[in-house]
């Protein structure tokens, strides 16, 4: 392989700058420095690590479990679980699904996108400095660690098969590690918590001058909305889970028939946050294809505001459908129907934003960057998996595909094949503002395409084994589903081999990557009017506010590998640009 | 009504800012406007935790009237009523306290501050006599309560004696029967009448005024049943909400009771010289839903005291660093923000005292 010069770094006006100049990551130097930083760009690299971490464990519980449904009868050897025999393979596999459900939603989904991309972007994009309470930035990562800690704790204890929606009776029964992993989901809670104050509270008063609500870029609509949600539903999560722990350890009998309690109770009280959750999952996801749309299409993002309202509508009411996750749980035919038709108004929304990114892309000019590729796929995914979820949203179709593979796939549909890939899209996109670095972007083409192979034959052929009644968290089925699971696990196999290269690609172009400009894809947002990776305070003083979508005053340059301004039309720039 | 003075908006000092304003912030005010307003986010989740809980309260008061009035005389409503008293005053002192230091009036503040942690103390105190007295009456949490069954059995019949003995003395009233068999529970308001559907039963208006008018008196909460069983085992006569969760059905409006004659009668014509019910007027099952009263009671309680911890341990550290005269008209932000914290925690109690204290 032919040795390359590394281009040397350049500001926005494609000027070279020194090589040596201190940025975020070379200011300081040592653990200690990172363990106690107030940096929110630092702070998103320690949740980058820490939450990927999360998504490897839970993703190699996903292969585990996929791999013991390969075939019908017992695969894999019953290692961890309890019981003898046949019966360790089948409690082992309850804890599989239970673990990989519960790491994947509490310590990668949900910190996901904001904890990461949000900590990096949202500071940035807002001309500010940082975020509005930096200490607190940090406890959340803390809040993060201490909570995975509890998981470390169940995993090395009795492990946990209750599922990860610890429905009672069997979780206040369980002699499996539940009151640590509940308790640890109850700290995981106020990272998400503080985060959400952090960010509303930055977006509402850290804008940089002249940058009204109108002027925020997509992506922080998406980070108020999430906000808004995890400020008001995560503190209902921590009720349940205490009072999950007062019934395991005192007996209080809130849950318990025989005692006075209500079972049901439990899941009103669970899906009350949990519902809400999903839309924290999804909703910084959707504010990454805005941005990433717009600049791969080289056109103003359609419909703003209707994108913006329909972030905060998705926020709202998405607090009044919890009980679709509970039509069969002997609720009122009332309670059904309200439930089922306000799940399906929020559709409208959802909906609303797919025709808007569509409408981006008419007539623009598409360029198949990475993370477009992701981007694409996303709305490719985000149609079936929403669209499914409506069909779920109908109380007689539900009656019949609750609880199997149909809901399975769903759920994987929009988690994975929408908000994993929006992460992706955003972690490609922000990748060389981050790093200062650029990935090989054919590499990264191919494992996009990988991924979504290997994504949608696992999932798409769920569907149909749902429909014909596979049922779900089952670690054994009948003759006639064993097509479906073995061709969804073969696409699992694929998919995880995505990701192995995905990650190949990232930690390539951490070593060996070629230098990034400041703005190599041409995003007018504040954060690529700085240099990458940005200095430690971001800007030298406010940036001039513009339309984040007005991407005219951009142009290509071929030299500096991305797009520059041109300087002597952009007086105020130069001043704010750090040098 | 007072308005918070100038915050200085214009950065001054030695090296162009105020030793308090972190760097990412461009003035004091705007520092200081942040932090208020990430504290009102931060007492709305506080907020909807204890929403939680009051939910869990209606949902089993709705669900156990009866439990729930016979459980109310084990609280003594003047210790209540006194630490409702003492929080009320503590957060006068702390919105002085606040006062006082963005005006700068330093002792004013150490007085203040140590007049509202005296307060959460007397708080703290006095639900250390109830809990104590409580638990020395068997009346914990879980099965330290002595009216917790397990199976059909109270775990302990004695400790569940005692208790119930305690109750009426508590209340300083004997009970008057008509007779002495006053224990044929079985046909009563939750569940056991033979025959009886669950059905939907949504409670009807036209029936409550049927009923109101019937007896004269328009008090709510309880009203007569139909008075003779017949009347009983129609149900187009009792007032019930629909079925509520695991085929309970909550009973809004009528407390039916059944003493030896069988005659049906209210529980407050059963209990003519006291205001609550009794134990004995309680059927079976109900008196096995008594323990239920004192989890909510308890858990409501404790989630609250352990706050009232808090804000105390947040006071105290106000108290330590005013010492040194660290807040002034230029930084007050610590006190103005626990000052919130403190108000919340008072609030939470304004509503718990009446619900678990008053209401019967």
């Amino acid at each position: 392989m032919s040795v390359i010069t590394k281009r040397t770094p350049t500001d926005i006006f494609g000027k070279p700058i020194e090589v040596d100049r201190k940025n975020y990551l070379t200011e300081q130097k040592g653990l200690w420095s990172w363990l106690t930083t107030l940096d929110h760009k630092r702070i998103c690299l320690l949740y980058m690590i820490s939450v990927l971490s999360a998504f490897a464990l839970g993703g190699l519980f996903a292969m585990l479990l996929r791999t013991e449904l390969i075939s019908a009868g017992p695969t894999l050897p019953g290692v961890i679980g309890q019981g003898q025999g046949n019966d360790k393979v089948w409690n082992q596999y309850n804890q599989l699904f239970t673990l990989h459900g519960a790491v994947m939603v509490f310590m990668f989904i949900i910190p996901g996108v904001p904890a990461i991309l949000g900590n990096f972007a949202l500071p940035l994009m807002l001309g500010a400095k940082d975020v509005a309470f930096p200490r607190m930035n940090l406890m959340s990562w803390y809040c993060w660690v201490a909570g995975a800690f509890f998981f470390v704790l169940v995993l090395l204890t009795k492990g946990l098969d209750t599922g990860w929606t610890f429905y009672a009776p069997y979780s206040t029964e369980t002699t499996t590690a539940a009151t640590l992993a509940v308790a640890g989901v109850f700290i995981l809670g106020f990272s998400s918590i503080l985060t959400g104050i952090n960010f509303i509270a930055s977006i509402h008063m850290l804008r940089a001058k002249g940058m009204g609500w109108t002027q925020l870029p997509l992506f922080l609509w998406g980070l108020y909305a999430t906000g808004v949600i995890q400020v008001l539903a995560t503190p209902v999560l921590a009720i349940t889970l205490l009072l999950l722990i007062a019934e395991r350890t005192l007996g209080v009998g809130i849950f318990d028939p025989d005692k006075g309690g209500d079972p049901v109770l439990f899941q009103h009280f669970f899906w009350f946050y949990s519902h809400p959750a999903v839309y924290i999952m999804i909703l910084p996801g959707m504010g990454v294809i805005s941005e990433v749309i717009a600049t791969f299409s080289r056109k103003h993002i359609f419909g703003y505001g209707f994108i913006a309202a329909s972030s905060v509508a998705i926020a709202i009411l998405g607090f009044l459908v919890w009980g679709h996750h509970m039509f069969t749980s002997g609720q009122s035919p009332m309670a059904n129907m309200i439930f089922s038709f306000i799940t399906f108004s929020v559709a409208i929304p959802s909906a609303i934003k797919v025709f808007n990114w569509l409408a981006t892309m008419y007539k623009g000019s598409i360029r198949l960057a990475t993370p477009m590729l992701y981007a694409l796929g996303f709305i490719w995914m985000f149609t079936i998996g929403g669209l499914t979820g409506v069909f779920l949203a109908a109380l007689s179709v539900d009656i019949h595909l609750h609880d199997t593979y149909f809901v399975v796939a769903h759920f994987h549909y929009v988690m994975v094949g929408s908000m994993v890939f929006a992460f992706l899209a955003g972690m490609y996109y922000w990748w060389p503002k981050m790093f200062g670095k650029m990935y090989h972007e054919r590499m990264g083409q191919i494992a996009a395409v990988v991924v979504f192979l290997g994504f949608n034959l696992t999932f798409f052929i769920q569907f149909i084994a749902g429909s014909q009644g596979m049922p779900r968290r089952y670690a054994d089925y009948p003759p006639e589903f064993a097509v479906y699971h073995f061709w969804s696990t073969i696409g699992s196999y694929i998919l995880g081999i995505g990701m192995l290269m995905i990650l190949y690609n990232w930690v390539h172009s951490l070593l060996k990557g070629e230098t990034a400009p400041a703005n190599p894809w041409g995003s007018n947002s504040l954060e690529w009017h700085t240099v990458s990776p940005p200095p430690h305070e971001n800007f030298r003083s406010d940036p001039p506010v513009t339309d984040p979508y007005d991407l005219s005053r951009w142009r290509y340059d071929p030299d500096v590998g991305g797009y520059i301004l041109d300087e002597d039309k952009e007086p105020e720039e130069r001043q704010a640009l750090y040098v | 009504m007072t308005q918070t003075p100038d915050i200085p908006t214009e950065d001054h000092g030695d090296q162009g800012h105020p030793p308090h304003l972190a760097h990412h912030f461009e003035t004091p005010k705007q520092q200081f406007e942040s932090g208020k307003f990430g504290m009102w986010l931060f007492l709305a989740t506080e907020i909807l935790m204890f929403g939680g809980l009051f939910c869990a309260y209606s949902v089993y008061r709705g669900n156990h009237p009866e439990t729930f009035i016979y459980g109310h005389v084990f609280l003594e409503t003047k210790w209540g009523a006194i630490n409702t008293i003492i929080l009320l005053a503590s957060s006068l002192t702390m919105a002085w306290g606040v006062r006082a230091s963005q005006l700068g009036q330093q002792k004013l503040l150490l007085w203040m501050l140590a007049l509202t942690f005296i307060g959460g103390l007397g708080f703290m105190g006095i639900k250390t006599i109830e809990y104590r007295s409580k638990i020395s009456h068997n009346l914990f949490v879980g099965s330290m309560n002595a009216f917790y069954f397990t199976g059909d059995q109270p775990k302990n019949i004695e400790a569940r004696d005692h208790a119930v003995g305690y109750g009426k003395d508590h209340h300083g009233v004997h009970p008057v029967h008509e007779d002495d068999e006053t224990h044929t529970g079985n046909v009563s308001g939750i569940s056991g009448i033979s025959g009886r559907e669950k059905v939907d039963h949504p409670v009807d208006a036209a029936m409550v005024e049927q009923n109101v008018s019937a007896h004269g008196d328009a008090t709510a909460s309880i009203e007569a049943a139909p008075t003779d069983l017949e009347g009983l085992a129609d149900e187009s006569k009792i007032l019930t909400a629909s079925n509520g969760p695991a085929g309970i059905e909550p009973q809004f409006f009528t407390v039916p009771v059944v003493s030896g004659d069988s005659r049906v009668r209210s529980a407050a014509e059963a209990n003519t010289t006291h205001k609550s019910l009794e134990y004995e007027d309680l059927t079976p099952l109900q008196q096995e839903r008594v323990h239920i009263f004192f989890q909510i009671y308890f858990l409501m309680t404790g989630l609250h005291g352990i706050h009232v911890l808090v804000g105390m341990v947040l006071i105290l550290y106000l108290f330590i660093k005013s010492l040194s005269g660290a807040f002034g008209p230029a930084y007050f932000t610590p006190v103005d923000l626990i000052g919130l914290y403190w108000h919340l925690v008072d609030l939470i109690w304004i509503f718990l005292f009446p619900l678990l204290y008053l209401i019967h």
